[in-house]
């Protein structure tokens, strides 16, 4: 921006029809201010442009006064009127400029970074990726702005987006439209009987390209034998010759002047090419039919009759060309594309550059040798026949891959409790008595069980209701924690707000931490410094995640309460 | 290889077949006494039974020593002599139980001091996955076997690998492994078994009730447990051990060919006998490692 604020002399409105209080308008690049000439007046205008959503203006070309329309958050509206139009339009630039930079995130202070060389092109890519992902843009504003890391450190990470997203720029080429030329409504003058076409560059390329003979003969005749506008004339009335389907008066009028009957013949350039690409086809294409071409099935197998042919005439087949020919040359020429991409100013400078792309792709195409043999290659590796070979006796197995969640969900809970016994469990079972005494006693139990019968009773009923107690307890607290289906996780069971804040917590955390390790070893001061601003960071982290943790366990208590009140059945019992 | 009729269980006939602990040093160093452990189980077989008119039992003990077949309700069918103070089909098995036990006191030799202790769970797990093949090919129609096993006695690592090869074998087939362990430590082995195929794994806190956590949990036909909460394991400990050792192991090498689990860098795999690259430094061979189960 060249200047960095706007004073202009203006008057403030609050309504239309309010005259308006004159004084002056200064603009810089946080706020508005406007200071009345008299000063006791009561009208004093300040605004922060955070608070200015938008802007109007009047048109120069109308008959009203030149007034500037700023529309606030509030739906509000402050009117200023100009002496004049350049000045409405000064500010109008200004305001707009502000109103932009206030979309973009930070452009500010990534521009303050003198050690890094940033192209415009990067600037756009990082501001257009942290407009579409908001957690990214979030991340951004907490550890950027605060200063904790640096843009070239933040960046640094996300090369791989940042490259994903300039390879997705403008890679397209805009192709021809997919109306047809033809549609070109001229516009008529009723009374003077004049038709009047406009042709722009664009129109000029697609006819060019779509029929190579009016290229051909515009390069030869204009502007030796005839200027732009009479050839441009002629190709209309050969155009409207065409569509009146007049062979006869074609014919006729072909045979007057040379120059239209060019335009009227069939177009031989385009001939030799279908030729020269027949000759081509690949013999290994595959015309299989199938229900589509089935045309047994049809009425008259298709064919359409009417009831009288018709004579041709021969000597005017020359002059006629179907719909269908041209449809069929439209549609080839938009699916091969636009060949010439520049923005091109008049018809000779279009001519002349297709013409130099068609030179240069015939000459691409001469080593024709070459793609003979190509194409010999591929025909015999593409006949093979396959009975005659061996049979593939490959043994397939079935692929079976499991869900790898299965096994990480299943370790959620290793912490809790199976930890402790783990390594003691390689303690052997001390044996004080030796082998024969043991078996001794064993079979002595089971004598005993048979002499006496089963324990009377099998187990007491204390016992018994003590251990069912703690099963349904258990059985329904698990479900209670992990959920009734193993998809649904205990994030999803936190109110919404709760859950994005735990989550962000977890990515900036990881953000912060990544930072950390990657900082060591600590070889420099800056990476000493760095780490320190890292480790500040995240010790802020921790009250937060602590009130976050009161906020769950309030939130669960409350569920709780809620579930016992409504006197809700535990295990679905009915 | 004929494999499971279908897997959704219309009917709620049961074939269990229980794998019985009888590993002598557990017992004799445990906190309950044995013959109140067989009582209970006695009961519980008999509750089984009577669940349902076609249901199945069969007992297999898994001894210190040698596996054998204690007990098939099937061919049980003479029912013995009713004295009113046991079901009539256990002194069958309490019969078969003494002569088992004669037998294993038969094979045992002296064993070097260190070695854990533990019971010949592989041998009892396969013996019951080959009784079920018998079952699915004998073309009769037969309800959907399921295995549960009764263990308290630790873990043997060097069983790892015929477990884990019994485990999967019985995952293919569908067959769930239920498995209620006693002991005092954790048994990762059974807990992985009712992991990968599909059973419940519980360890009673109060062994006088043992009866009832059989009841509750265990009694549950395959076809209930559609709707029937049982109680889910929060966490299943996956631990394995080396081939070479038969050390159980958090970290170790794993060959990328065969997935055999080393605690040592080899230079050739035993398993498959494909030869391992050198390794550059200690520093570069972290990075091979592969953890099995997080640091707890």
């Amino acid at each position: 921006m060249a200047t960095g604020h706007v004073t202009k002399r203006a008057k403030y409105k609050t309504t239309i029809k309010d005259p308006g209080t004159p004084g002056t308008l200064r603009m810089n690049l946080e706020k508005i201010l406007f200071v009345p000439h008299n000063p006791k007046s009561a009208i004093k205008l300040d605004v922060e442009f955070r608070y200015i959503k938008g802007q109007k203006h009047t048109k120069e070309g109308s008959n009203k006064p030149p007034w500037l329309n700023l529309t606030n958050n509030q739906n509000g509206s402050f009117i200023f009127e100009f002496e004049n139009y350049s000045d409405l339009q000064g500010c109008r630039d200004f305001v707009g400029k502000v109103l932009a930079k206030s979309g973009e995130v930070s452009e500010k202070s990534s521009v303050a970074y003198p050690d890094e060389q940033l192209s415009a092109a990067e600037m756009e890519i990082r501001i257009k990726l942290l407009q579409e992902d908001s957690e990214l843009q979030k991340l951004h504003k907490q550890f950027v702005l605060s200063g904790v890391l640096t843009e070239a450190e933040f960046w640094a990470t996300r090369k791989k987006l940042q490259d994903r997203e300039a390879s997705k720029k403008k890679k397209q080429r805009l192709g021809f439209k997919s109306a047809m030329i033809s549609d070109i409504k001229p516009s008529a003058d009723g009374r003077t009987n004049k038709v009047t076409f406009n042709l722009t560059p664009e129109i000029i390329l697609q006819i060019f390209a779509e029929k190579p003979a009016v290229h051909r003969a515009f390069l030869s005749y204009v502007p030796n034998k005839m200027s732009e506008r009479n050839f441009w004339t002629k190709y209309f009335r050969a155009e409207y010759l065409h569509s009146t389907k007049n062979s006869i008066a074609a014919a006729a009028e072909a045979a007057e002047d040379e120059e239209l009957a060019v335009f009227l013949k069939q177009d031989d350039i385009l001939a030799s090419e279908a030729r020269r690409k027949i000759r081509r086809v690949d013999p290994t294409l595959d015309m299989e039919a199938d229900e589509g071409d089935d045309y047994t099935h049809l009425p008259d197998h298709g064919l359409f009759r009417d009831g009288n042919k018709g004579m041709e005439e021969s000597q005017n087949e020359l002059y006629k060309r179907t719909l269908s020919q041209d449809i069929n040359r439209h549609a080839a020429v938009v699916l091969e594309g636009r060949a010439v991409d520049l923005e091109l100013e008049d018809t000779k400078a279009v001519a002349e550059a297709l013409a130099q792309s068609k030179r240069e792709s015939s000459n691409k195409g001469e080593s024709d040798g070459d793609t003979t043999r190509e194409r010999l290659d591929r025909l015999s590796r593409m006949t093979e026949i396959e009975d005659l070979q061996g049979s593939n006796t490959l043994p397939l197995a079935p692929l079976c891959i499991k869900d790898p969640r299965d096994y990480f969900d299943s370790q959620q809970a290793n912490a809790l409790g199976t930890s402790g016994d783990e390594l003691s469990g390689t303690e052997q079972i001390k044996c004080s008595l030796s082998i024969p005494e043991v078996y001794g006693s064993l079979r002595a139990s089971i004598s005993s069980i048979k002499a006496m019968g089963l324990n009377e009773p099998i187990v007491k009923p204390e016992v018994a209701h003590q251990v069912f107690d703690a099963l349904t307890y258990s059985i329904s607290n698990t479900k209670h924690n992990i959920g009734k289906n193993s998809q649904e996780s205990v994030l999803d069971r936190l109110p919404r707000k709760t859950k994005e804040d735990l989550l962000h917590h977890w990515t900036s955390i990881l953000e912060l931490l990544k930072h950390f390790w990657a900082s060591y070893p600590i070889t420099t001061s800056y990476l000493y410094a760095k780490v320190n601003r890292l480790k500040d960071a995240m010790s802020n982290i921790y009250p937060q995640l602590e009130a976050l943790d009161a906020a769950i366990q309030h939130y669960e208590a409350s569920m709780q309460k809620r579930s016992t009140q409504s006197g809700e059945k535990p295990n679905g019992y009915v | 290889m004929a494999s499971a009729p279908s897997k959704l269980y219309a009917d709620d006939v049961s074939l269990v077949v229980v794998l019985l602990d009888t590993n002598l040093f557990f017992w004799s160093s445990s906190s309950v006494s044995f013959s109140q452990f067989l009582s209970q189980v006695l009961a519980f077989l008999n509750a089984i039974l009577t669940l349902n008119q076609l249901n199945q039992v069969v007992v297999i003990a898994t001894g210190y020593n040698s596996c054998d077949y204690i007990f098939d309700s099937a061919l049980d069918l003479n029912r013995g002599i009713e004295n009113g103070r046991m079901p009539a089909m256990s002194s069958s098995l309490l019969q078969k139980l003494e002569k088992f036990l004669i037998k294993d006191e038969q094979l045992s030799k002296e064993e070097p001091e260190g070695r854990i202790k533990s019971s010949l769970f592989s041998g009892s797990l396969s013996m019951s996955l080959c009784y079920m093949q018998r079952v699915f090919r004998s073309g009769a129609l037969h309800p959907h076997p399921r295995i549960l096993c009764l263990q308290g006695s630790p873990d043997g690592p060097e069983q790892y690998v015929a477990i884990m090869n019994a485990i999967f074998s019985a995952q293919r087939s569908k067959v769930p492994i239920d498995s209620c362990y006693i002991g005092a430590q954790n048994s990762a082995f059974l807990q992985q078994a009712s992991y990968i195929t599909g059973g419940v794994h519980h360890k009673p806190q109060n062994l006088d009730g043992l009866f009832q956590y059989l009841m509750t949990i265990f009694a549950t036909d395959l076809h209930s447990r559609s709707f029937i909460h049982l109680p889910k394991s929060v966490g299943v400990d996956f631990r394995a051990s080396c081939f070479c050792h038969k050390n159980t192991i958090d970290m170790g090498y794993i060959c990328s060919v065969c997935l055999s689990i080393f605690c040592k860098h080899q230079k050739k795999c035993s398993t498959c006998g494909s030869v391992f690259g050198q390794a550059q430094s200690e520093v570069a061979s972290a990075s091979d490692k592969k953890r099995k189960t997080p640091e707890t």
